[in-house]
């Protein structure tokens, strides 16, 4: 056992640091932990690393994954958490494509994972409906073959950016009297502009619009667009949330959290010191390191795991679970850290059409919105209850 | 030993009840906070004229001879309703200051009109770089013949968008952090050199920077001794937190009644989410958080009167056990409504947000923590 980089891995770490550091758009730097950012912005870097073969390290190389190894796909997200980086959205790059390449035939990887890759094409997920939410499998929009289209019908939810989305896959009901609720379930790539498809924004308690619902009237979607086969659609969608699990841990990115939150205790003072000297903070600070330590170590040897040819299995919901734990104490403490200029409401600011507003330090902007809106990662993704439940049955065998 | 409410008690506690219920439900509110004011004017004459605000003040003072069990009953309703109105500002604060230092003639200006209605008054203790230190203060104010020259600036004073007056502390003596040489002003907010900007705040409320520049006060606008206003801040903040703990305790009563509510309400599985135990614990565990606030708060506001060591103690206490746990039920509330949670749409939300900042004003859990280990070794 070695923890250490090899001569490679430096040189490779520090390929990557130049190629960042000369590439990633300057006017994105430090920004990566906004909420107001618009589409293009969000895709400025992905198709960058399009360009450069980067956009998807983990895909197998006959379709444009890069061939690296755990460790090189985790020194990759290190050095890009370095800059706060805006990473390629996980729906397409991460969820659909995977789903596609495994089970989609040869004309949708043709028509696609090309468009996934550049960062051309906003890809959303249809998964959720009101009455289907930690329950997926009871859901109720339908999609009915009518010669050689689905047509589809129902009210789906909380579909993240679907606002500018290009595309969704969505799981429909193709077969209402299967035995089991499982068993009737297809998954289709819905072409985001066909006509009846409606999208309203959901505004969420920190101020911002990430969520919508996603209206679908009498959607006519052609049959190739069926990834995989008719009724099977579930066997995808839970081999699509492992993979969805797995890049919620959020290491990378919650190291830099943790160095933001001392760079901002430093700054704060308690008794005319910095705060980041007072032991019962500091503690907390540390606290939350040693559990991140103990995390990283974990993704790794699931990494490692999967470069042996295990597969994400339930051992993702540990890092679902302990990943969005620290992700929301971490906001907490920097909530913390910044004292009175936390209660300040900057979103609506925001809103009003002003970027810029003389209210306490720059870094206590965004500590109570971004504290707030983390509180949805213990619900998206399978709820940590879930998570544990899938823990109980598949692990401990209860 | 007594924790029954009074007749007297009783009565406002069901007017101010059926008052939130009928102008304070969540839509109205909403827009409230929203539009231009954020708050209503005329909500606050309607309060005065339910007798609210003469409650905690004596006779003597043209009150109606309460105190702080008084206003434990008007903020536990307001943190039901999650009323915005500046009540602790102006009642309990600025009331505070005037009925235990205020001279007869600063009684008989302001508290009167904060008696009657007709002034709301903000609280400017918080400076951009002293935390929760009250002493912590860099805002001067320079005896110059029969005024005072007043220089510095407040940090997030709330309700300072919609007051007439200010309560302003300021160091007329000594070094940063002094326990001496600290004083307490009454300003007006119209007065030269008062610059306020305004904005709201995430729970609701509206809120201010107040930068103060070369302002001239008189020397009555002084209150209590000059030099040695720390122990009567700390006293009134004493008694804010007490007012803020009830309030909290009405907020977290309302949070878990709407996640008890909604897992009865809520399906998956074919089954109620409430029937799942893992579940259920957590809504015990919320209760008790709730329920041992509620003590903590009767604790706090039941010492106010006794020494200083003895109720800076119980105040300490309260707003470490009041700010855990409003944390606690604030992050669970959320969790178990699952993604309704997270919407601006629902209630749970904003009682969310309020529990959430109602940690930060007086001092947070660390701080009152350090303060009750402090108080405990001396
Ligand atoms: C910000 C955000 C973004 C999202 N993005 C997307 C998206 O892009 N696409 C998409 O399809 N969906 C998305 N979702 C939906 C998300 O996957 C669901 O919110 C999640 O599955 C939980 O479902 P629910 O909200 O209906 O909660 P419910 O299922 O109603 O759960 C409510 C509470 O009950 C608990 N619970 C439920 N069942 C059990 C059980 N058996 N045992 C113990 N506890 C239980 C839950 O853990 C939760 O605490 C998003 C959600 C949010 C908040
Ligand atoms: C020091 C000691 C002194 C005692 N003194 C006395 C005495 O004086 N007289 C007397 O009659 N008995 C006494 N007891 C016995 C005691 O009442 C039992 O131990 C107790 O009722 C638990 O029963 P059990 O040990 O069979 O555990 P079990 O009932 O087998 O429980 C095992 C675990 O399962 C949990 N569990 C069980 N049912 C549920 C449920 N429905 N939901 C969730 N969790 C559940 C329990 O909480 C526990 O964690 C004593 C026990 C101890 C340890």
């Amino acid at each position: 056992m070695n923890l250490e980089f090899s001569p490679e891995e430096i040189a490779f770490r520090d390929e990557v640091r130049t190629f960042i550091e000369s590439n990633y758009p300057e006017h994105l730097r430090e920004t990566g932990l906004r909420e107001d950012l618009g589409r293009d912005d969000m895709l400025a870097w992905h198709k960058i690393l399009g360009k450069k073969g980067w956009s998807t390290p983990a895909w197998p190389t006959e379709y444009g994954g890069t061939g690296w190894s755990p460790t090189q796909r985790y020194i990759w997200s290190e050095e890009n958490a370095r800059v706060n980086a805006i990473m390629p959205l996980p729906f397409g790059v991460s969820m659909v494509a995977p789903v596609i390449y495994s089970f989609g035939n040869e004309e949708q990887k043709a028509q696609h994972l090309p468009g996934i890759q550049s960062g051309e094409v906003w890809w959303c997920q249809g998964y959720s409906e009101p009455g289907a939410g930690s329950d997926l499998a009871s859901l109720k929009t339908t999609a009915v073959r009518d010669g050689d289209h689905y047509v589809i019908n129902g009210q789906k939810t909380w579909t993240t950016l679907a606002q500018y989305a290009d595309w969704g896959f969505f799981l429909c009901r193709t077969d209402p009297d299967a035995a089991k609720p499982q068993e009737g379930i297809s998954f289709i790539l819905v072409d985001m502009n066909t006509p009846g498809i409606e999208v309203r924004p959901i505004k969420l308690i920190d101020g911002g619009y990430e969520v919508n619902e996603t209206w679908l009237t009498d959607v006519r979607v052609p049959v190739e667009n069926l990834v995989g086969e008719e009724n099977k659609g579930w066997t995808y969608a839970k081999f699509l949330l492992a993979h969805e699990r797995s890049g919620i841990a959020g290491v990378a990115r919650s190291k830099r959290g943790v160095e933001n939150l001392r760079d901002i205790a430093k700054s704060e003072t308690l008794d005319g010191q910095p705060l980041m000297t007072d032991l019962d903070f500091a503690r907390k600070v540390s606290q939350l390191e040693i559990d991140l330590a103990a995390l990283e170590i974990t993704e790794l040897r699931t990494l490692a795991g999967e470069q042996a040819g295990r597969g994400p299995g339930p051992e993702s919901s540990i890092l679902k679970v302990k990943g969005t734990e620290i992700q929301q104490r971490l906001t907490e403490l920097t909530l913390e850290a910044v004292g009175h200029y936390g209660t300040p409401y900057y979103s609506n600011i925001a809103d009003a059409g002003s970027n810029e507003y003389p209210v306490g330090p720059d870094y206590a902007q965004h500590a109570a919105s971004l504290y707030f809106n983390m509180r949805k990662t213990s619900i998206y993704g399978g709820s940590n209850e879930i998570q544990r439940n899938i823990i109980t049955k598949m692990i401990l065998g209860l | 030993m007594d924790f029954n409410f009074t007749e007297e008690q009783g009565m406002v506690r069901d007017s101010l009840a059926r008052m939130v219920r009928e102008q304070y439900d969540f839509d109205t509110r909403r827009t409230v906070v929203e539009s231009d004011a954020g708050w209503r004017p005329e909500v606050w004459a309607q309060l005065a004229e339910l007798g609210l605000f003469g409650m905690p003040f004596s006779e003597a003072d043209g009150g109606f001879g309460g105190g702080p069990v008084d206003s434990l009953v008007v903020m536990e309703e307001f943190g039901k309703g999650l009323v915005v109105e500046p009540y602790v500002p102006t009642v309990v604060c600025a009331g505070g200051f005037l009925k235990h230092a205020g001279t007869d003639a600063q009684k008989a200006d302001h508290l009167a009109s904060i008696i009657d209605g007709s002034r709301v008054f903000a609280f400017a203790y918080a400076e951009p770089k002293g935390r929760y230190d009250l002493a912590d203060l860099e805002t001067t104010a320079k005896r110059d013949g029969d005024s005072y020259v007043l220089n510095g600036h407040k940090a997030v004073v709330i309700g300072a968008p919609w007051a007439s007056h200010l309560i302003v502390t300021a160091r007329t003596s000594g070094d940063r952090r002094d326990a001496s040489g600290v004083s307490v002003f009454v300003v007006a907010k119209d007065a030269d050199g008062v610059v306020a900007r305004d904005y709201p705040t995430y729970d609701g409320r509206r809120a201010s920077e107040v930068y103060f520049e070369n302002v001239s006060i008189p020397a009555d606008a002084l209150i209590g001794e000059e030099g040695n206003g720390l122990p009567l801040v700390e006293r009134v903040v004493a008694e804010a937190i007490a007012a803020q703990c009830a309030e909290a305790c009405g907020a977290m009563k309302v949070a878990h009644e709407m996640t008890v509510e909604y897992s009865r309400q809520r399906k998956q599985f074919g089954v109620a989410i409430g029937s799942f135990q893992v579940l259920q614990h957590r809504m015990v565990d919320m209760f008790m958080e709730y329920e041992q606030s509620v003590s903590m708060t009767y604790l706090a506001t039941l010492r106010l009167d006794d020494d200083d060591r003895q109720r800076q103690l119980a105040s300490s206490s309260a707003k470490v056990r009041v700010g855990q746990a409003a944390h606690h039920i604030g992050q669970e509330a959320i969790q178990i409504h699952g993604g309704m949670g997270m919407t601006d749409e629902l209630a749970i939300g904003h009682y969310f947000r309020r529990l959430t900042l109602f940690d930060s004003e007086f001092g947070n859990v660390d701080h009152h923590m350090k303060r009750h280990v402090a108080l405990s070794a001396g």
